[in-house]
């Protein structure tokens, strides 16, 4: 029942050294980025520029295999259902057809098929080490803290607060109502009958979700008493002042994100086109 | 104006919810008879939350569950996906006051009810919003993305209809009714 998670990993690297919210804006900066443009030049830039942050940060690709592992097969998956559901796409975006060969119907392999799946690809390269880095560098309370900064109400980012907070413990909870109940017989595999699967599916939460009803009982009352919530701001604990280097990335950052949306842009369509 | 912001038990409700809903997600998926899918129970979970606590804190629990858990087991959220669990978590919280919960009774029109409006917030959800956002944002051929959220739709109604209906029912028994003292002869 091991599964792992990604969680925050310390380490003395520039990245760990920037404040949470820099590291928020980044990478919501960056994702936006990604997300709009298609432009093939622009994604190989941002793939390229995201390898040398992820160096910069000195976390190990062993510390996070489990997941890279994980997104690859996802991406392959993917990329065949793609070509199962719709193997012209490619045509269809950049206007022309050079097959290669052809294997049967409507399916042939052609260069811009195979083209516009690289670009998706990419797509996911380009966004995951960034993703990855931001979450095994920010501290779960101080990500909280930023989320508030940035703008987010106190309450709700309370609210992540709590749930980071409390993952391990429902994490503990669940296994021990789940050991409990398969002591007693309590099967969820494939070897019980549907209906019966559902019945025990439901025997284990329900007791999970009062326990965690219970919880939110005696949180909520700890926290009245405390006075949260009493005043319009809340200051963190784990909140960092800015310094320059903050400021210097968070310029590079919105720089970078002009640049290739003008680049990506300036001819009107959000792919590049090479076969023009 | 103070009442009206999220009270101190919703906050908490939120955070837990969220925690949970991670939880339900990753750990009790069942094997479904659908080869290499499973049903996920999260969203039965998301449907009882929303239906105790009200709509904003469905949408959040919805919101925060689904985008921590695609950021610690994915480790890029699928943002196109989150919407919709917040749209559903927001919907099916509307008819929290209809339903009442809290009275302790969940009888046959309360049932009805509560699973009409599941299975229109869940279509709209997952057959137009999930596609057409996966369209607009990530260029994905429109017949695999609508395949995928049709799946994803109709195997969720089922789950929330089945095992979200099993749950209120239960909570239902823990409350206490209001006519539940009688005077003793």
């Amino acid at each position: 029942m091991a599964v792992e998670m990604l969680s925050y990993i310390e380490r003395k690297s520039p990245i760990h050294q920037l404040a949470g919210v820099t590291k928020l804006l980044c990478f919501i900066i960056w994702s936006t980025a990604a997300m709009l443009t298609y432009d093939t030049r622009i994604l190989l830039f941002l793939f390229v520029l995201s390898i040398v942050i992820f160096i910069t940060s000195k976390i190990k690709i062993k510390e996070i295999s489990f997941i890279l592992i994980f997104i690859l097969v996802f991406l392959f998956l993917n990329n065949i259902a793609i070509y199962m559901f719709s193997p012209q796409e490619g045509v269809k975006i950049y206007g022309t057809s050079y097959i290669l060969f052809e294997i049967a119907g409507r399916y042939n392999v052609t260069v811009e098929q195979i083209f516009y799946q690289i670009n998706i690809t990419l797509k996911y390269f380009t966004v995951t080490p960034v993703a990855l880095l931001f979450i095994v560098t920010t501290h779960p309370s101080e990500f909280a803290a930023s989320l508030n900064k940035i703008g987010v109400s106190y309450r709700i980012s309370y609210a992540v607060a709590l749930a980071l907070r409390y993952i391990p413990d429902v994490q503990r909870d669940f296994r021990n109502i789940a050991l409990a109940q398969q002591a007693r017989g309590v099967d969820l595999s494939s070897k019980e009958k549907l209906s019966k699967r559902i019945k025990n599916a439901a025997s284990i939460m329900i007791p999970l979700i009062l326990s965690s009803l219970d919880k939110i009982e005696t949180i909520s009352n700890a926290m009245e008493l405390r006075g949260f919530g009493k005043n319009k701001e809340r200051t963190w604990y784990s909140a960092r002042p800015f310094q320059s280097r903050d400021y210097i990335t968070l310029v590079i950052f919105v720089l970078l994100l002009i640049f290739a949306l003008v680049i990506t842009f300036h001819d009107g369509n959000r792919f590049y086109n090479p076969f023009k | 104006m103070f009442k009206k912001q999220l009270s101190i038990k919703n906050i908490v409700a939120i955070g837990i919810g969220a925690a949970v809903f991670i939880i339900l997600a990753k750990f009790v998926s069942l094997p479904s008879p659908v080869p290499n899918t499973s049903i996920q129970t999260s969203y039965a979970f998301l449907a009882l939350m929303a239906v105790v606590f009200g709509p904003i804190a469905g949408a959040l629990i919805g919101l925060i569950g689904h985008a921590l858990n695609d950021a610690i087991s994915y480790g890029s959220v699928w943002w196109s996906w989150v919407v919709v669990s917040l749209f559903v978590g927001f919907i099916i919280g509307l008819v929290a006051k209809r339903i009442n919960i809290e009275s302790g009774v969940f009888n046959k029109s309360k049932l009805i009810t509560f699973n009409v409006v599941q299975i229109i917030a869940q279509a709209i959800g997952w057959f137009l919003i999930a596609p057409v956002l996966d369209i607009l944002v990530y260029a994905e051929p429109a017949n695999k993305v609508f395949v995928q959220g049709l799946f994803a739709g109709v195997s969720n109604m089922v789950t929330v209809g089945v095992i979200g209906s099993i749950l209120l029912f239960a909570y239902s028994k823990t409350r206490t009714q209001s006519n539940s003292l009688h005077r003793e002869l």
